[in-house]
């Protein structure tokens, strides 16, 4: 009988030598003789374990990892072609307490099957969704992803549902689906594992979008820095093309939608929706004010739909289990479930689906694990470049979009980038303001000057030159940014300085800065 | 200012780059891709011809190819290396990382070693950040970057 092992193709686990071991694999393989099929599927989002192999026995998956080429003779010694016992093994990966802990519905799939075989997308339950909606009026179709309680997973949290209605009740004869690919903030890596490990779930979401609101068009904007997933989107639209599931007609349907898959050019604030929609008309990725909001007048003036990875990967679900399934999760106005991207100096990184409510100290320190380099947990980004840095005495925050906002921070994208206490916060201050500085548009005043003021200033701060009054001036800088920006760059740099201010004063401390200047 | 008329050769791989993307709604980006591809970089003489093509003026394409940190100016080394700095690799020491790589190579960021070699430069995130600190030559990825990775590098870059 033919065996399946798994070397998975994420960028993740290639960073980390997959392509050697799969290739010793298929060395092995040949020289044993063993009648073997080699898939490169997703990561399961356990980075700490990657390259993690699994091998599909009678009795499940057995995985194995961190797996090395060198490793790979002494596997098949051990018989890794039927779950044999080795120093790596994991057993079944299902039961290792990260994973059994989490709740996936947009991850169902993800690091499980083949990323570019649409029958394995359907033999786990793929397209059950979109042929629900097929049999639908768009109203409903609006109606069950509002009543989901889904919010925009890019940040903003603003209501999917309600934006979509917005869409489908404009008039226009051509309509556009824009799903935002452009992941900037550090931390997260959510929307390029399931562009690389689950891709039909994303062009099913986008299908459902497009029969939602009568749009025959949809763009995936990729960032540029994501080589792989582009690779792997392009492929996948490909595949969905032949079976009839985008086309002319999705599934048999009166309606056509088809896909776009389009490379941004390594500009941060493309990531902010209107300067993407002029990214894609081929503009500079300058912001746009507001209104028009993007469902009147988006995408060369036409109505659009534009939605983050996983608010359109987590469609799917809604239009399958139910709106009511997916509401089930979660907490207050956070309903359904969020993926965690746990980055940065941390034992266990990787991704963890899970219902929102968890609280940050049970996400950093149960979860994570504590740090990667063994020393105290310092602070806690949360939410990207522009996302507050949380210290200890906040880890009673539950992870949920208002219960962060009281704290003044942000979940945004989700991604947690853990510091020890080597970390000094007034250089973090500083890399935010000289990151808005480096990536901003220019379109106004506050972002554009204001970052490279603050830079200056938390430079004067470091030499201490007049450090109270610094520190006034930055204060002050900050609420200028935050009140006076057009979009969240400018308007949100000031979580990350500020927080970092408030929660941290002694790394701002003039006699702190002081002795460490001598 | 009298503009060098672009050469017949140039002229020609220019035209063919746009007339494979001009039925693009919003062509622009993926042409300049193109263009990259085509010769490495965007040449000035390119500008142009696209402006031309697709019926913008100079300051148009101009301010599109200028806003986009990954459209080239000039060629680059032979190897393009980009050592992420952003705050999930800044917490595991991706600016000491940096320091090496810059001591190794003699050059600093946005800087090409003298043989033409190498190209370094800094990115703000790979989607690596459970394997940090990341970098990627020439669009392969590579996580956990340590004094060991550093050599290989380097082996590779020279070879």
């Amino acid at each position: 009988m033919s065996v399946t092992i798994y070397v998975p193709g994420d960028s993740g686990a290639l960073s980390l030598g997959a392509d050697k071991v799969a290739k010793a694999i298929a060395n092995e393989v040949a020289a044993r003789g063993i009648d073997a099929k080699i898939v490169r599927n997703g990561s399961r989002g356990m980075y700490w374990l990657e390259p993690m192999v699994e091998v599909a026995t009678e009795a499940g998956r057995v995985a194995y990892g961190p797996v090395a080429a060198k490793d790979v003779a002494s596997l098949f010694d051990a018989g890794l072609a039927n779950g044999g016992q080795h120093k790596l093994s994991l057993g079944d990966p299902e039961k290792l307490p990260f994973l059994a802990r989490q709740t996936r519905l947009t991850f169902a799939r993800c690091g499980i099957t083949d990323p570019l075989s649409l029958a394995d997308y359907e033999a786990h339950g793929g397209l059950t969704g979109l042929r629900n909606a097929v049999a639908m009026a768009p109203a409903d179709i609006v109606k069950q992803v509002t009543e989901s309680g889904l919010r925009g997973r890019g940040g903003a949290g603003f209501p999917t549902g309600i934006k979509w209605k917005t869409v489908l009740d404009t008039a226009a004869e051509q309509k556009y689906i824009v799903c935002n690919a452009d992941e900037g903030d550090s931390a997260t890596f959510a929307d390029r594992m399931i562009m690389e490990g689950d891709p039909f779930v994303l062009i099913e979401g986008m299908a459902i979008a497009g029969l939602a609101t009568h749009a025959t068009k949809g763009y995936v904007y990729i960032r540029s820095e994501y080589p792989h997933a582009i690779t792997a989107m392009t492929k996948a639209v490909e595949v969905a093309r032949k079976a009839g599931v985008l086309g002319k007609s999705v599934l048999g349907s009166s309606q056509g939608f088809d896909i776009e898959i389009r490379s941004g050019a390594g500009a941060y604030v493309c990531g902010e929706e209107t300067s993407l929609l002029n990214s894609l008309e081929g503009k500079r990725g300058v912001v746009r004010a507001k209104p028009p909001l993007p469902a009147i007048q988006g995408l060369f003036g036409k109505p659009t739909v534009i939605n983050n990875v996983i608010s359109l990967a987590s469609v799917p679900v809604v239009m399958d289990k139910g709106a009511q399934h997916y509401k089930d999760f979660g907490m207050g106005r956070s309903r359904g479930t969020i993926p965690i991207q746990i980055a940065g100096n941390v034992k266990h990184g990787g991704l963890f689906e899970v219902a929102f409510g968890l609280t940050l100290g049970e996400i950093v320190d149960e979860i994570g694990g504590g740090t990667a380099t063994g020393r105290p947990v310092k602070a806690v980004q949360v939410g990207g470049p522009l996302g507050a840095y949380f210290p200890r005495a906040l880890f009673d925050t539950p992870f949920d979009y208002e219960e962060f906002a009281k704290r003044d921070g942000l979940i945004g994208h989700a991604g947690i980038t853990v510091f020890d206490d080597s970390a000094d916060m007034l250089k973090q201050a500083r890399f935010a303001m000289e990151f808005c500085a480096i990536e901003s548009c220019g379109k106004c005043t506050p972002c554009r000057i204001g970052s490279t003021r603050g830079v200056e200033t938390l430079d004067k701060l470091k030499q201490n030159i007049e450090p109270e009054k610094q520190l006034a001036l930055v204060t002050d800088l900050c609420n200028t940014m935050k009140f006076g920006s057009l979009c969240a760059l400018g308007g949100f740099t000031p979580y990350p300085v500020m927080s970092a201010i408030n929660h941290f004063p002694e790394d701002f401390r003039p006699a702190t800065v002081a002795q460490a200047a001598e | 200012m009298v503009m060098q008329p672009a050469s017949t050769e140039l002229a020609a791989r220019t035209a063919a780059v746009i007339s494979e993307m001009k039925s693009l709604e919003g062509p622009l980006i993926p042409i300049l891709h193109g263009i990259q591809e085509e010769f490495g970089y965007v040449p000035q003489e390119t500008l142009p011809i696209i402006a031309d093509a697709l019926n913008l003026s100079r300051a148009e394409v101009h301010g599109v190819f200028t806003f986009y940190h990954d459209f080239r100016h000039h060629p680059a080394g032979r190897h393009v290396l980009k050592v992420c700095q952003a705050e999930a690799c800044q917490s595991m020491g991706s600016e000491a990382i940096a320091a090496q790589i810059k001591q190794k190579f003699g050059i600093g960021f946005h800087e090409t070693t003298k043989d033409g070699a190498v190209t370094l430069e800094p990115i703000y995130c790979l989607g690596l950040c459970a394997c940090a600190p990341a970098a990627m030559l020439d669009g392969e990825v590579i996580g956990r970057l340590d004094a060991d990775k550093i050599d290989e590098i380097a082996e590779e870059v020279r070879s």
